[in-house]
C-alpha cells in the first residue's frame, strides 16, 4: 500500500463519523430561526387572535374574549407539557406517540430534534397547540361559561388535538405515512378547530336574540389590527414549519404573503360587487382566509399556485360566511368554521392539485405519483380529521352539558360576560 | 323670551353657529342626539349579516332668545342648515317663563 492510498483511507475514516452524525448535529442557523418562528406563532394568539376576535364581539363581552384566549394560552402550555407533547411526539405509532415523554421526560438541554434543540421543537409545537383551541373561541363567543371552556380545552387538547397531530406529523403517524401534504397544519390546526367550532356552535346554541337583534362588532380597529398581527405571525407558522432556515422556508414565506394578499383582495372585491362597498372586516377576513388556505400548501406549492389558492379561498370563505351561515342558521359567531374550516378544507384539497410540478409545485408526497392520488390522500386526511374531531368534540361537549353546563344563564348573557363572569369591564369611559 | 330648539345634520353645526353669531345670538347649547324622521335609518353589513340602524346621529341646538329676535334666528338656522335633502331637521319654538343668570342673579331678558 502506497502512501497516497494510506492517506486516502485515513481521511475516509476521519470523514465517516461526520457522515454518521450529520443528521443529529445542531445547526445554529436553524435554531436561531426556529426561536424566532416560535415567538411569532405565540404572537399570533396573544395578542393577534385575541384582538381579531375581541373587536368582533359586543363591548360587554370584549374583555371576556381577551381573558378566554389568554387563559387558553396558559392552560394549553401546561397540558402540552404534562401529556400533550408525549401523545403527539413521544414515540412511534400510527395513532399516538405514547406516554414516554409525559412531563417532558427525557427532553433535556442536550436533546435534539433534527438540527434544532428538542426544547425549541417542543415549544414551537406548543404554540400550535395553543392557537388551535383559541380559534374555537370564535364559534362559542359571548355565551360559553368560562369554567366549561377551561375543562373543554383541557380534554379536547388531550383526546383530539394531540392524536391528530401525531397522525399527520408524528413518527409513523398513519396519515403522514400515506403521504399527506400538510406543511403547517391545514388539517391539524384549521380543519380541526373549524369543525370543532361548528359542533360547539350547534351544541351550545345560538346567542340570545341571534338573527333578531343587531350584534355588530364593537371595535373593528381591534379586528383589523389583530388580523395584521396574525398576518405577520403567520410567517413563523408557515416558514417555521420547515423547521430549518433553508430554501423551502423561503418559498413558504413567499407563497404565504402571495396567498394572503390574493385572498384579501378577492374578498374585498367580492363584497364590493355584491354589497356595493369594500369593508374593513371584509378585507381583514379575506387575508385570514388566504393564510388559512396556504397553511397546508406552504411547502408544496409555487407562487402561481399560491395566487390561485388565495383567490379561490378568499371567494369561497366569503360565500361561506356571508351566505351559507344564513342558509343553515347556525350561530358560528365569529366564523371559526367559515374561515378556518372552509379555508382549511379548500387549502388541504387544493394542495394536492398545486403541488404538481407542472403547476409550479414541489411535487407530491412520498409514494404518490399522480394528482388524483394526492388529492385522494388529501381528501382522506380532511375526512378523517372532520369525522374524528366532529364526533369526539360532540361527545366532550355533551358530557359537559349534562354535568356542569356549557352556557351562562340568560341573565348573564344579557348583562355581558365581562361583568358577570369576571367582575370587570373592558371600558370605563 | 323664546327657546329655539333645532335638530340639524351634524356637518351643518359650524355653519349654523356662525349664522347665529351674525344675528346676535350670544350663546347656544349643543347636544349630540339620535333619532329618526322621514330620512329613516341605513343598513350596515358585517360578513353578510345585515343590520338596520334606525336612529341616525343628529345635533340638537338650543338657543334662548328675546321674543323680537325669533324670526331672525329661525331664518338664520333655516338658511344655514338647508341642503334640500330629506333629513335636514326641524326647528321648534317654545315660550320661556323665566331666565336667571346664575352669577349675578339677573332675571328676564337681561339675563339672556
Amino acid at each position: 500500500m502506497n502512501l497516497k492510498a494510506l492517506l486516502g483511507l485515513f481521511s475516509l475514516t476521519l470523514l465517516m463519523p461526520t457522515l454518521a452524525f450529520a443528521e443529529d448535529k445542531l445547526s445554529s442557523g436553524d435554531t436561531a430561526w426556529m426561536l424566532v418562528a416560535t415567538v411569532l406563532v405565540l404572537f399570533m394568539t396573544i395578542p393577534g387572535l385575541s384582538m381579531f376576535y375581541a373587536g368582533m364581539v359586543r363591548s360587554k363581552n370584549a374583555l371576556s374574549t381577551f381573558v378566554q384566549i389568554f387563559a387558553i394560552t396558559a392552560l394549553s402550555t401546561i397540558v402540552w407539557v404534562v401529556i400533550g407533547y408525549s401523545i403527539a411526539f413521544g414515540g412511534e405509532g400510527p395513532y399516538w406517540g405514547g406516554l414516554d415523554k409525559m412531563f417532558l421526560n427525557g427532553v433535556t438541554v442536550d436533546s435534539l430534534s433534527g438540527t434544532i434543540p428538542e426544547t425549541v421543537f417542543m415549544v414551537f409545537q406548543m404554540t400550535f397547540a395553543i392557537i388551535t383551541p383559541a380559534l374555537i373561541v370564535g364559534a362559542f363567543a359571548e355565551r360559553m361559561k368560562f369554567s366549561a371552556m377551561l375543562i373543554f380545552t383541557t380534554i379536547w387538547l388531550i383526546v383530539v388535538y394531540a392524536p391528530i397531530t401525531h397522525w399527520v406529523w408524528g413518527d409513523g403517524g398513519w396519515l403522514g405515512s400515506k403521504g399527506i401534504l400538510d406543511f403547517a397544519g391545514g388539517t391539524v390546526v384549521h380543519i380541526n378547530a373549524g369543525v370543532a367550532g361548528l359542533v360547539a356552535a350547534i351544541v351550545i346554541g345560538k346567542r340570545k336574540g341571534f338573527g333578531k337583534t343587531a350584534m355588530p362588532p364593537h371595535n373593528l380597529t381591534y379586528t383589523i389590527i389583530g388580523a395584521s398581527m396574525l398576518w405577520v405571525g403567520w410567517f413563523g407558522f408557515n416558514a417555521g414549519s420547515e423547521l430549518a432556515a433553508d430554501n423551502v422556508a423561503g418559498m413558504a414565506m413567499a407563497v404565504t404573503q402571495i396567498a394572503a394578499a390574493a385572498a384579501a383582495l378577492t374578498w374585498m372585491f367580492a363584497e364590493w360587487i355584491f354589497h356595493g362597498k369594500p369593508s374593513a372586516l371584509g378585507i381583514a377576513s379575506g387575508a385570514v382566509a388566504g393564510l388559512v388556505a396556504i397553511t397546508p400548501a406552504a411547502g408544496a406549492v409555487g407562487p402561481m399556485g399560491a395566487l390561485a389558492l388565495g383567490a379561490i379561498s378568499g371567494f369561497a370563505c366569503y360565500i361561506s360566511v356571508a351566505k351559507l351561515k344564513k342558509i343553515f342558521g347556525y350561530d358560528d359567531s365569529l366564523d371559526a368554521f367559515g374561515l378556518h374550516g372552509v379555508g382549511g378544507i379548500i387549502g388541504a384539497l387544493l394542495t394536492g392539485v398545486f403541488a404538481a410540478t407542472s403547476l409550479g409545485g414541489a411535487g407530491f408526497g412520498d409514494g404518490i405519483d399522480s394528482m388524483g392520488g394526492q388529492v385522494m390522500v388529501q381528501a382522506m386526511g380532511v375526512g378523517a380529521t372532520m369525522l374524528y374531531t366532529g364526533v369526539v368534540t360532540f361527545i366532550i361537549l355533551m358530557l359537559l352539558k349534562v354535568t356542569i353546563g356549557l352556557r351562562v344563564a340568560e341573565e348573564v348573557e344579557v348583562e355581558g360576560l365581562d361583568t358577570a363572569e369576571h367582575d370587570e369591564r373592558a371600558y370605563i369611559l | 323670551m323664546k327657546l329655539v330648539t333645532a335638530i340639524i345634520k351634524p356637518f351643518k353645526l359650524d355653519d349654523v353657529r356662525e349664522a347665529l353669531s351674525e344675528v346676535g345670538v350670544s350663546g347656544i347649547t349643543v347636544t349630540e342626539v339620535k333619532g329618526f324622521g322621514r330620512q329613516k335609518g341605513h343598513t350596515e353589513l358585517y360578513r353578510g349579516a345585515e343590520y338596520v340602524v334606525d336612529f341616525l346621529p343628529k345635533i340638537k341646538i338650543e338657543a334662548a332668545v328675546a321674543g323680537d329676535q325669533v324670526d331672525q334666528v329661525i331664518e338664520a338656522i333655516t338658511k344655514a342648515a338647508n341642503t334640500g335633502k330629506i333629513g335636514d331637521g326641524k326647528i321648534f319654538v317654545s315660550n320661556i317663563e323665566q331666565t336667571i343668570r346664575i352669577r349675578t342673579g339677573e332675571t328676564g331678558p337681561e339675563a339672556l
